[in-house]
């Protein structure tokens, strides 16, 4: 890694401050709002957090892999200009503030990969409208993190660039998709990430490495530059060390966007503001279907210990139904397959991405694909080539929307009664590397308590509740009203002030 | 003859729009390969499409000309093919709930009764783009995409099968066409491709209930080849069933050529299009005060123009149907009535000077130099007897030049119509004093003479003496 000489190069122009020791303020476990504070007080600048920052992804990678693509020049530059922002007066929450984010968001110029093959050596020339957002606020981009290939999957195996390990224990999966965006918070590599999520790809990897993710009502967050997986599902959300740092993540990057049709038009709402209003009177629902018998013991004692919490702290608990649960990982398997199906269909080699030499047009198509394309992608394309196919439309598609509908109606119907749902985010702690790898069914199921949220379109979020006998951190999952994520950040941030789970550090 | 030809149509027409129907890009035809692309229309990953307006309005006028209700509430669909000129791997098309639907068409052919042809459905959908084979710039020779177009707005317009002639099927497509350029939605260019057909063909046994199988013609590119190619198809039909054979599902490419179609691929070869609903698009909420407005702001069709021609402005019908062959001529038309009043005289003028003036400049009539106004202008000279009808189209001609108005033209020319009886009446003697022989002949019975001294009167002054006085002298000098 040439990252020593570039620091170096860096250091040298003369027009820096000149580098403190800053050995003692444990830049790498900071949050945003820490880390703002540092700055604005020019107790620190952007530049020494940076560079910080960077040398924690240099000593740490080689047991986490959490990136695909580490961009030291251009973070160097940003923080450089951030300072600059900052010695002129305009600091704002994010200015300054070093993040990486998913390799499935779209950066101009900077190569993007969706942890496949075949796009090895794409560089895009546009950007992700959520990125765009968080750089215009003076963001600073340290990299593009690990996933499953083109977000297809639940542990961060399906990824071409290698498997991300977790930081509490690197004999495990750290999650996925976003696992690469969750290790990276989780192992003091980024001050907090994007991910995605389409059945969980945010929550559960959150879950799994003791961080905080969001993943925001279907239409808060535009999905432009975003790599398309399931484009009825997908949604971007913050994963950070905080409920304050989600709020204030999410607060840039939501709202309508003119590119994104399926972005809603309705106003934000401030979301760090109303964080400390308390959870006194808050009606929290606990859906039977997700207490089940074959929940693992330390989730299950985590989820009472923080339904005890809450009633602590003054929220009334109401037992629920949501009967139509059991259908929802089969549901979401139809839906999100068939919709990728046609998604993917553009890398063929024609216009961008891997080609394969070929003789004529078919077998361009047949080896480029074939060649680009990681197993799991392959099962899904084939699975909702299936679903769409002439004959039996009928009996998977659109029975899949039906049964969608059904879903829909019984979150609608449950949040009559409550403000939040409240239930595990995966029914066991990270599993092994390798422990599922070749059985998609146990894989998909590591999902069921996630599937529904995205099928009903609504807002959640995952934070940290405890941790497993093996030590392996357990999160909690609010489940809000669509476009009501404040509630749930009002109830997480409720949580996190009475326990001490998110303050805990790996130690890798 | 044996057999019942059954014929349905599906025309796609591209909208005149001026950007794309999913992105920002010019539609402009004819610019340097892959200039006129974003992320949207090159497919790249992450990039989303957005529903341009205006294809909605466009769409929605096409329906309400061609009697379809409008969907309140439409969807786009994915259409999932490999092809090197469609950047997604799919098509965004209307599958279920296009937004125009259940529609007719009242078409004439010759000898027959008017007939009313049913549209089943209009869609909206993107065009593909172009495959360039040959030499590339900078690479050598091999095949190329263009992209300019993909993404063009287009609109499907598919008919039921109630036609049963080649020239019912013609009768149809002009039909079409005329709506779609007369509502300026459409350039109506059937060389470069703006409206194209392809036809559905079939045969059978006369007073059979079932149709026999189709074959389905593509792209036929002019009206003659729409008639030509259903023809030849009809008669092989009949042909491979006379002999025994059978005909089989498949689509067929119309070769201009040699005038005959041949097999493309069969039914078992087609594509499985795997429709399913867009995700990235939500569904097209239309409700009745749009399409109300739409309607308000539809320009009068040809076939209702045509008649208030006749019945309010009392035109012939042959009068009517001239000045409709176009939306630009019956509005210079009735501009030109506005301004003056006397529709039959204007009708002439626009008939006869205008055409040909425009006939000989090359210049069509929305450039035409003289405006309806000046024309209007160059009649009320002569209505007062300014100027005569003759010196009117001098006075025309050096508008059409200079494009000065007429006013300007008699007044520099000279070209007052004299109406003074004395001045013409010294004209008069001097004439027939210089033509005694003529005098006597007429004075003699022979009354033909009369036009040699209108002419020999007309020619000294000028062409400027006011005929109608000029007669009635005469008339009296020469009867003495
Ligand atoms: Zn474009």
């Amino acid at each position: 890694m040439r990252l020593a000489a570039l620091i170096i190069s860096f250091l040298c122009q003369k027009s820096l401050n000149k580098v403190r020791d800053t050995s003692n303020m444990n830049i790498i476990e900071m949050t945003i709002h820490e880390l703002h504070s540092a700055l604005k007080s020019k107790k620190l600048s952007s530049l020494e957090a940076t560079i910080a920052i960077l040398e924690r992804i240099k000593a740490v990678e080689p047991k986490v892999s959490s990136f695909i693509t580490v961009t030291p020049e251009q973070a160097l530059a940003s923080a450089k200009n951030a300072d600059e922002q900052i010695a002129s007066g305009h600091c704002n929450l994010l200015t300054g503030i070093p993040l990486a984010i998913k390799d499935i968001f779209l950066t101009e110029g900077i190569r993007t990969t969706c942890g496949s093959r075949i796009l090895e050596n794409f560089i895009p020339p546009y950007s992700a409208t959520s990125w765009e957002k968080l750089r215009d606020r003076g963001a600073v981009l340290l990299g593009k993190l690990n996933q499953d290939e083109f977000a297809m999957g639940s542990s961060n195996e399906c990824s071409a660039y290698g498997v991300t390990r977790n930081p509490w224990d690197t004999t495990c999966i750290p999650g996925g998709s976003s696992g690469g965006s969750a290790a990276a918070v989780a192992a003091g590599e980024a001050i907090a990430t994007l991910g995605t999520d389409t059945g969980g790809s945010i929550r559960q990897p959150a879950s799994h490495c003791g961080c905080v993710g969001l993943k925001p009502t279907y239409g808060r967050v535009s999905r432009y530059g975003v790599i398309a997986y399931a484009s009825s599902l997908d949604q971007v959300g913050p994963m950070t060390r905080d409920v304050a740092d989600c709020a204030a993540i999410l607060d840039a990057i939501a709202g309508y966007d003119p590119k994104d049709s399926t972005s809603v038009n309705m106003p934000v709402p401030d979301y760090s503001a109303s964080l400390k209003e308390g959870v006194k009177g808050l009606k929290i629902g606990l859906p039977k279907e997700y207490f089940i018998d074959g929940l693992d013991p330390d989730v299950q004692k985590t989820m009472t210990e923080a339904i005890e919490t809450y009633r602590r702290l003054g929220a009334e608990f109401i037992d629920i139904s949501l009967p139509h649960t059991d259908y929802a990982v089969a549901t979401y398997y139809l839906i999100a397959t068939a919709e990728a199906s046609s998604n993917l269909a553009r890398y063929d080699g024609v216009r961008f991405g891997h080609r394969a030499e070929a003789g004529n047009l078919l077998e361009m198509y047949t080896k480029s694909r074939s060649e680009g394309f990681g197993t799991e992608v392959k099962r899904r394309i084939m699975l909702g080539t299936y679903a769409l196919s002439s004959g039996y439309y009928d009996a998977y598609y659109v029975k899949a929307q039906k049964v969608r509908t059904l879903i829909m109606n019984d979150f609608i119907k449950v949040f009559n009664d409550v403000d939040v749902m409240l239930t595990p985010v995966a029914p066991t702690p990270a599993f092994k590397i390798g422990e599922k790898i070749n059985d998609p069914l146990q894989m998909y199921l590591s999902d069921i308590f996630t599937i529904p949220v995205n099928l009903a379109g609504t807002c959640a979020m995952s934070l940290p509740a405890g941790f497993s006998a093996n030590g392996l951190p357990i999160g909690l999952q609010l489940i809000g009203k669509p476009f009501d994520e404040e509630t749930i950040l009002r109830a997480g941030y409720a949580f996190e002030q009475a326990t001490e789970w998110h303050t805990r550090k790996a130690s890798i | 003859m044996k057999y019942q030809p059954v014929i349905g149509l599906e025309v796609h027409v591209q909208l005149k729009t001026d950007t794309k129907i999913f992105c920002g890009c010019s539609t402009q035809f004819g610019a340097e390969p892959n200039s006129q692309t974003c992320p949207v229309c090159l497919g790249l990953p992450g990039a989303l499409p957005v529903l341009n307006k205006k294809v909605v309005e466009f769409a929605i006028k096409a329906g309400l000309s061609t009697n379809c209700s409008i969907t309140p509430r439409s969807i786009f669909a994915r259409k999932n093919y490999f092809y090197p000129d469609l950047p997604k791997g799919y098509q965004i098309s209307q599958f279920e709930d296009p937004i125009c639907q259940h529609g007719w068409l009242d078409i004439k052919v010759e000898g027959q009764e008017p007939k009313k042809i049913g549209i089943t459905r209009i869609h909206m959908e993107e065009d593909a783009g172009k495959l360039v084979h040959g030499e590339l710039s900078g690479s050598g020779d091999g095949s190329g995409v263009d992209l300019n177009r993909a993404c063009t707005p287009l609109l499907e317009v598919v008919s039921e099968p109630d036609l049963r002639t080649s020239d019912e099927a013609v009768s149809y497509l002009k039909q079409l066409h005329g709506i779609v350029t007369w509502l300026g939605i459409c350039d109506g260019n059937m060389e470069e491709g703006s409206f194209r057909c392809d036809a559905n063909v079939s045969v059978m046994p006369i007073g059979s209930e079932k149709l026999g199988t189709r074959a389905e013609i593509k792209n036929v590119n002019s009206f003659k080849f729409v008639k030509q190619a259903i023809e030849y198809e009809i008669q092989r039909q009949i042909d491979l069933i006379e002999d025994g054979g059978t005909v089989i599902q498949e689509t067929r490419l119309f070769d201009p050529n040699s005038g005959k179609t041949r097999s493309m691929r069969s039914k078992e070869e087609a594509h499985d299009y795997r429709y399913f609903p867009d995700p990235d698009l939500v569904p097209l909420v239309i409700n009745q005060e749009w399409v109300e407005r739409s309607r308000q702001e539809l320009p009068e069709l040809p076939d209702k123009r045509q008649q208030r021609f006749i019945d309010e402005l009392g035109l012939p019908l042959y009068d009517a149907e001239v000045l409709n062959g176009s939306r630009v001529l019956a509005d210079y038309f009735e501009a030109g009535v506005a301004a003056h009043g006397n529709a039959k005289l204007v009708a002439n003028w626009v008939m006869g000077e205008i055409t040909r003036a425009l006939n000989d400049s090359g210049t069509s009539i929305e450039f035409s130099p003289v405006t309806p106004s000046q024309l209007a202008e160059l009649l009320k000279l002569v209505d007062k007897g300014t100027i005569s009808g003759k010196i009117a189209k001098t006075v025309f001609d050096e508008m059409w030049k200079s494009g000065k108005t007429p006013g300007a033209i008699v007044e520099e020319h000279g070209l007052v119509q004299v109406s003074d009886c004395s001045a013409i009446e010294g004209i008069i003697d001097e004439i027939m004093a210089a033509n005694a022989g003529q005098v006597e002949e007429f004075r003699g019975g022979k009354e033909k003479v009369f036009g040699f001294f209108v002419g020999q009167v007309m020619k000294a002054s000028k062409g400027k003496a006011n005929p109608s006085v000029v007669n009635e002298l005469l008339i009296n000098k020469l009867k003495g």
